[in-house]
């Protein structure tokens, strides 16, 4: 019989741009689960390694830089060590800069849980020219130290034989590391661990000391939740916290978390003493500061920047626009088929108006998506976002944003072809409510992968000699109104002061095929689950509303007797060719009352009878009712608005031997001008956020309040924008 | 004579050691926890377009602040004429 295997958890943690996440990939390879953590968004994501007796189920927290309570991430790597207990923590630091990566490892060892620190970059090091006795490291760390190189999976077997032999070894858990904070803080440090082991004051959770700490650091999370176990000690732990403070400010100065983070610092250096040997000789400029002289150059650096913003669409069409024209031509295909096999009916018109034409026109967007996608994870991986971020802070502070909005904007589709709901997510790392706030009601304007087709598919009708310039365009015309919104709202609604922008500047790595791989996967498989499940449900959704109800039976009636009559009259037509003109006139006829037949269910059905209600409003911007069927749709998934102009064009169609593509319908519709075209596209861009966003920013933002007031106040907005554009447009074209 | 400068005006290129890292709440602890504490050696390596934020290179890695926070830092310089 076999024994079941044993299962080690394991921890995942590190500092951002440590290869965390990459040694995770090497690890785990594809057996990842991307979840969220109960109650807030941040990502959990999962994997697991299987050897011939263990199951290694390791947990990737987000990447922190220290464990206090500045962010949701930091909050959620302590919370996940303290309360899920995991068997082992790893803590990959980049060895290249040993002493600040060190400062997070020294706090998860105060906090007692059992460490394993992965030295991961150990090229990097050798190629500056430094050296370090590991095992000296291991000796001064009391923990066991690992040397890995994650991009090239070195280190890999013995990180994984390193886990299996602590956890075989079942030691007990160790004591937690008690630093030195000095004269003037550890009596009190002593004074105030006394009282908590006393009274039992969540001992049940914490270390006595690391919990005096964090009064002396007054961290909010945790004081608020000692008032909640018990005010009396709670207010007696605060007044000695105070006390110092006070004794602190007068004598010295400074605060105790001042001096807390000094000596922990010092405690590093004496650490590192002989453990970093660098050789004098070859200290040589980084390549990385030498590459920054160029790229954040205060002309060539932005100039550099449009370049490459720029270089992303054109790859992106030079590239995806094959693959693209296949998969259209693959659905149009399969809707052709089904309508040759299947019998007239409604289960035919289900299946090829609604699903095949909805999903199609989602689907066929996905080699473009996946382009833009990995170019978005090198600019990332790279490091050159994070310049980004830094050469453009200054601009954003103005409009009341922090440079690191950059990436919330970028995901959400700053860069065409993200999605607001994981750009909302990205917003987390914004500490202050202020930004992140103002970062998350404007981010959905940008152009997400949803609205990505509307646009292509207009500027490839309207601007056919320009298509990536009118791309570009509308990039910056995205851009422009999340900034001046922004300003507007953070001058009126949401005042307040800046928050720090104190961000790490790595330096600039090839990404690894793997990772880029993987994080483009993990977003467009996010694309795909969303049009298998929502849209494809609310595909039929709009399909049913576009046919239901069927016409009166009189009208039924009426369009059949005028088919029977014309029946008629071409049977009654002498079988020689002189008569040909003649045939033509009829079948020309017949196609005319299939026309007006299938203008008039759909006028007829719900969607119709909407479409028709807005439209004495809509027109003012130049929609009509198909359109408008179209939009209300958007409202569930900005993917529904292509696939629903091609229902409805589709539906309305009579040449069912003759598929044109919706671009083709478009082109040949004499409705259909510039000035509706360009209306439309800023209709699109700036209107009420979809479904699943406006779930992510009452999440965000911790109410429902906001999530309203973004789909109510981008709508007016959106509105008001394009009947000013159209309207104007009206006395040049 | 030593001299010690706010670190706003440092130029690009110039060096120096922090000694004083005013601040509290959770700027000051943002400064403190990515390593900027008295003591440290630190260069200014770069400032974005804007003249702000202010790029630092210091224990084996580039930082970057805005100068409303570099405010906060007191750094002294070799350099006598700053």
């Amino acid at each position: 019989m076999k024994t079941p295997k044993s299962k080690i958890t394991i921890a995942l943690t590190g500092n951002p741009n440590s290869g965390k996440t990459t040694l995770f990939n090497a690890l785990t390879g594809s057996r990842q689960h991307v979840g969220n953590y109960p109650g807030i968004t941040v990502e959990k994501k999962e994997g697991y390694f299987e050897t011939a007796q263990h199951v290694l189920h390791f947990v990737d927290l987000p990447g922190t830089y220290s464990l206090t309570a500045y962010s949701q991430e930091e909050l959620v790597a302590r919370n996940y060590m303290i309360r899920e207990k995991p068997d082992l923590v790893v803590d990959v630091v980049n060895s290249a800069s040993l002493e600040r990566n060190l400062y997070l490892a020294l706090q998860i060892l105060e906090l007692g849980a059992p460490l394993i620190l992965a030295l991961n970059m150990m090229d990097e090091v050798r190629k500056k020219g430094m050296t370090l006795d590991t095992l000296l490291l291991e000796q001064r760390m009391g923990c066991r130290v690992v040397e890995t190189v994650a991009r090239q999976g070195k280190g890999k077997q013995e990180l994984i034989e390193t886990i299996i032999s602590l956890r075989t070894r079942k030691d007990e858990r160790r004591s937690p590391l008690r630093i030195s904070y000095g004269p003037d803080l550890d009596p009190v440090l002593n004074e105030m661990a006394a009282i908590i082991q006393e009274t039992g004051f969540m001992t049940d959770t914490y270390p006595a000391r690391w919990l005096a700490l964090k009064y002396l650091e007054s961290d909010e999370q945790i004081i608020s939740e000692g008032r909640e176990r018990s005010l009396e000690t709670s207010n007696r732990l605060e007044g000695a916290a105070n006390d110092v403070a006070e004794h602190c400010m007068k004598t010295l100065k400074t605060y105790p978390e001042a001096i807390i983070a000094d000596y922990r610092y010092g405690f590093i250096s004496s650490l590192l003493k002989d453990v970093v040997t660098r050789d004098q000789q070859r200290q040589r400029i980084e390549m990385s500061d030498q590459v920054d002289k160029f790229l954040t150059h205060r002309m060539l650096g932005p100039l550099f920047m449009i370049f490459v913003l720029y270089m992303v669409y054109s790859l992106t069409f030079l590239v995806g626009d094959i693959p693209l024209s296949l998969i259209e031509d693959f659905f149009g295909w399969l809707g052709d088929a089904v309508r040759a096999v299947m019998p007239d009916g409604l289960l035919q018109s289900l299946l090829a108006s609604g699903i095949i034409d909805g999903v199609g026109a989602v689907l066929s967007f996905v080699p473009l998506l996946m382009i833009i996608f990995f170019c978005i994870a090198f600019l990332e991986d790279s490091g050159y976002m994070a310049r980004v971020a830094y050469m453009l802070d200054r601009v954003f502070s103005y409009f009341g944003l922090h440079g690191c909005s950059i990436m919330p904007f970028i995901v959400s589709g700053g860069i065409a072809g993200g999605c607001a709901v994981p750009g909302i997510m990205a917003a987390r790392t914004l500490r202050s409510p202020r930004e992140k706030l103002a970062t998350i009601l404007t981010a959905p304007f940008m152009t997400c992968g949803a609205k990505l087709p509307v646009f292509l598919l207009l500027a490839a009708i309207f601007f056919p000699a320009n298509q990536a310039l009118a791309l570009f365009m509308i990039t910056v015309l995205a851009w422009a109104s999340a900034l001046l919104v922004s300003k507007l709202l953070r001058s009126t609604i949401i005042r307040g002061p800046a928050t720090p922008f104190v961000m790490e500047l790595p330096p600039y790595r090839l990404p690894t095929l793997r990772g880029l791989m993987i994080h483009t996967w993990e977003r467009t498989w996010q694309y795909i689950k969303k049009a298998g499940t929502i849209i494809l449900a609310i595909s039929i959704l709009i399909w049913a509303a576009m046919t239901f109800p069927q016409l009166p039976e009189e009208r039924l009636a009426y369009y059949d007797s005028q088919s029977v009559i014309l029946e008629g009259d071409l049977a009654s037509l002498p079988g020689d060719s002189d008569v040909n003109e003649k045939m033509d006139e009829i079948l020309s006829q017949r196609e005319q009352i299939e026309f007006s037949l299938a203008g008039e269910q759909l006028a007829y059905s719900y969607a119709g009878r909407t479409g028709t209600f807005l439209e004495p409003v809509s027109s003012w911007a130049g929609f009509d009712w198909r359109i408008n069927i179209a939009l209300v749709g958007g409202f569930a998934a900005k993917e529904v608005i292509i696939s629903t102009l091609g229902t409805a064009y589709s539906l309305g169609a009579v040449d069912e031997d003759d598929p044109v593509s919706l671009a083709g319908r478009i082109q040949q519709d004499p409705d259909w001008d510039t000035k509706r075209a360009v209306s439309l596209i800023i209709f699109v861009m700036l209107y009420a956020p979809c479904f699943v966003a406006v779930v992510a920013i009452a999440r965000e933002s911790g109410s429902w309040k906001w999530a309203g007031f973004a789909m109510v106040f981008n709508t007016v907005f959106a509105f008001g924008f394009s009947t000013a554009v159209y309207q104007t447009l009206k006395f040049f074209i | 004579m030593k001299s010690s400068i706010c670190l706003r005006r440092m130029k690009v290129n110039q060096k120096g050691i922090i000694r004083i890292v005013g601040g509290q709440g959770e700027m000051g602890r943002r400064i403190r926890d990515m390593g900027l504490v008295p003591g440290v050696d630190i260069q200014v390596v770069g400032r974005a377009p804007l003249n702000d934020p202010v790029a630092l290179r210091l224990r084996d890695f580039t930082l970057t602040l805005r100068n409303n926070e570099a405010d906060y830092i007191f750094v002294e310089t070799d350099d006598e004429n700053p």
